[in-house]
């Protein structure tokens, strides 16, 4: 390990906040109080982080691992939910989306032999899974409530034409997924011209070989990949329903 | 008995009453025009019939059945609504065409598309053209047959010739008297044009939410 963080670097480098707070408050963005409380909640979680992941790894325990990993797909829902406003039954489409894109996913690179249950490999995977996944049913949730305001007279002559739900929202989930997971898709057709991703930088930092990092960048790619487009289309399907009562009519 | 009956009807959002004690019966093959102020009510009306919205208070039948009884996607194939500035879906004129058989999963009927784009006065090549190459009145009429690809059983017009010079308000009118006559189609239709008015065969006006003449 090549890596020179400690305590006093660290508190050197909180002058990089304070850059941003004074272009805040020049600029009168009125966001000081929110970049205040972002970097206290990121320096407290962080540290509780660090150490609650020192134990368990420590531990090596599967019904803790799979409990901390639980825990990651009912707080990336919690969030997802968030930005659903309104959309009915939002928490538990998101955490369902969440649990299955994020259980495939990893079962897929656990049948691939590419990472092994131990808390290690599975927490943080898990957690960059479960959070590629949010944003994109985040993202879903947007276009879904955007696109039915904004279509509403075309989603109501296809209606009046007799479509079913379906038929008649298919532009919009077509539009929504393809929104879910454009970032994903977007970053990994810049990734490594454009920028070095977290987990290859983490990587190349702690001194492994680059041509290994890369390797875990493309796994990594692959698996956002399949979680965001899982998590999108289940998202999506789940959620647009409720954007009409049980008459199949539209009540936006 | 009428095919559409509406008994007490009555339509409100939070507080809002929109449509109140609606009394109206509308026989088959009929032709019923809607007239009255904006915002009194007459789309919300026909929103009713066409299942895009629900009563709030009272009753409408069709064909002696309570319509919530209906399937709704059944329902709105046998009770056909054509908005105002109707939207046109995807890129050609085949895709608006085509759309009443794909959602009922049935073979496009080209021919038929073509017979009735003679009929509205566009050209079988008119089939391919993009829907935003065509000028206001032939996107009319090309959603009014888009409606009508496979016959409904009623067709409610909201102000479909507004907007349209007179040429092709007479075309349109033209069509639905043939609808109405040779198809024998149940016609109601919204209209704020003093000679369709005028030519009413039955006229009912909506005003504050109430009939105020006709019924």
């Amino acid at each position: 390990m090549n890596l020179a963080v400690n305590n006093q670097s660290l508190m050197l480098a909180l002058g990089l906040v304070v850059i941003a707070l004074a272009i805040g408050w020049k600029e009168k963005l009125g966001i000081d109080r929110d970049m205040i409380i972002g970097v206290v909640r990121a320096v407290i979680q962080l540290f509780v982080v660090g150490y609650l992941l020192k134990y368990v790894f420590r531990l090596n325990n599967i019904w803790l691992t799979a409990i901390l990993i639980l825990i990651i797909i009912f707080n990336a829902g919690y969030n997802a939910k968030q930005r659903s406003n309104g959309i009915p039954n939002a928490l538990p489409i998101s955490i369902g989306a969440i649990l299955i894109s994020t259980s495939v996913t990893l079962g897929v690179l656990m049948l691939a032999g590419a990472i092994k249950f131990i808390p290690s490999q599975m927490i943080p995977i898990s957690g960059m899974i479960a959070s590629n996944s949010m944003v994109a049913i985040g993202l879903c949730y947007r276009n879904l409530n955007a696109q039915f305001r904004q279509e509403r007279q075309a989603v109501l002559e296809k209606l009046a034409l007799g479509a079913d739900l379906k038929d008649a929202s298919k532009e919009i989930l077509r539009d929504s997924i393809k929104t879910g997971m454009q970032p994903t898709i977007d970053s990994a057709k810049t990734v490594g011209i454009v920028s070095l991703p977290g987990m290859m930088s983490g990587l190349i930092f702690a001194g492994v070989d680059p041509v290994r990092a890369i390797k875990y960048q493309i796994m990594v790619t692959f698996m956002l990949m399949s979680a965001t487009s899982i998590g999108s289309v289940l998202a999506c399907y789940w959620a647009y329903r409720g954007f009409y009562n049980d008459r199949k009519q539209l009540t936006v | 008995m009428s095919l559409i009956e509406l008994q007490h009807v009555g339509y409100q959002v939070d507080d809002t009453l929109i449509l109140q004690d609606i009394n109206l019966s509308i026989d088959a093959q009929e032709w019923v025009t809607l007239s009255g102020p904006s915002g009194g009510g007459k789309s919300t009306l026909v929103r009713l019939i066409a299942s895009l919205l629900s009563p709030t208070s009272g009753t409408l039948l069709f064909d002696g059945k309570s319509v919530e009884d209906y399937d709704p996607i059944a329902y709105r194939r046998r009770v056909s609504y054509s908005f105002q500035q109707p939207t046109l879906f995807g890129q050609t004129v085949r895709d608006n065409l085509s759309f009443p058989y794909q959602i009922r999963q049935l073979p496009f009927d080209e021919a038929r598309a073509v017979r009735g784009l003679a009929y509205v006065g566009l050209s079988a090549s008119d089939l391919d053209k993009g829907v935003n190459d065509l000028s206001g009145g032939q996107r009319q009429r090309v959603a009014l047959l888009r409606n009508v690809m496979i016959y409904p059983e009623v067709l409610i017009l909201d102000e479909v010739t507004a907007g349209l010079d007179a040429e092709n308000r007479a075309f349109v009118w033209s069509l639905v008297e043939h609808f109405n006559q040779d198809d024998k189609l149940t016609i109601i239709a919204i209209t704020h044009d003093q000679a369709e008015i005028d030519a009413a065969k039955r006229l009912i006006t909506i005003e504050n939410g109430r009939i105020v003449g006709g019924a």
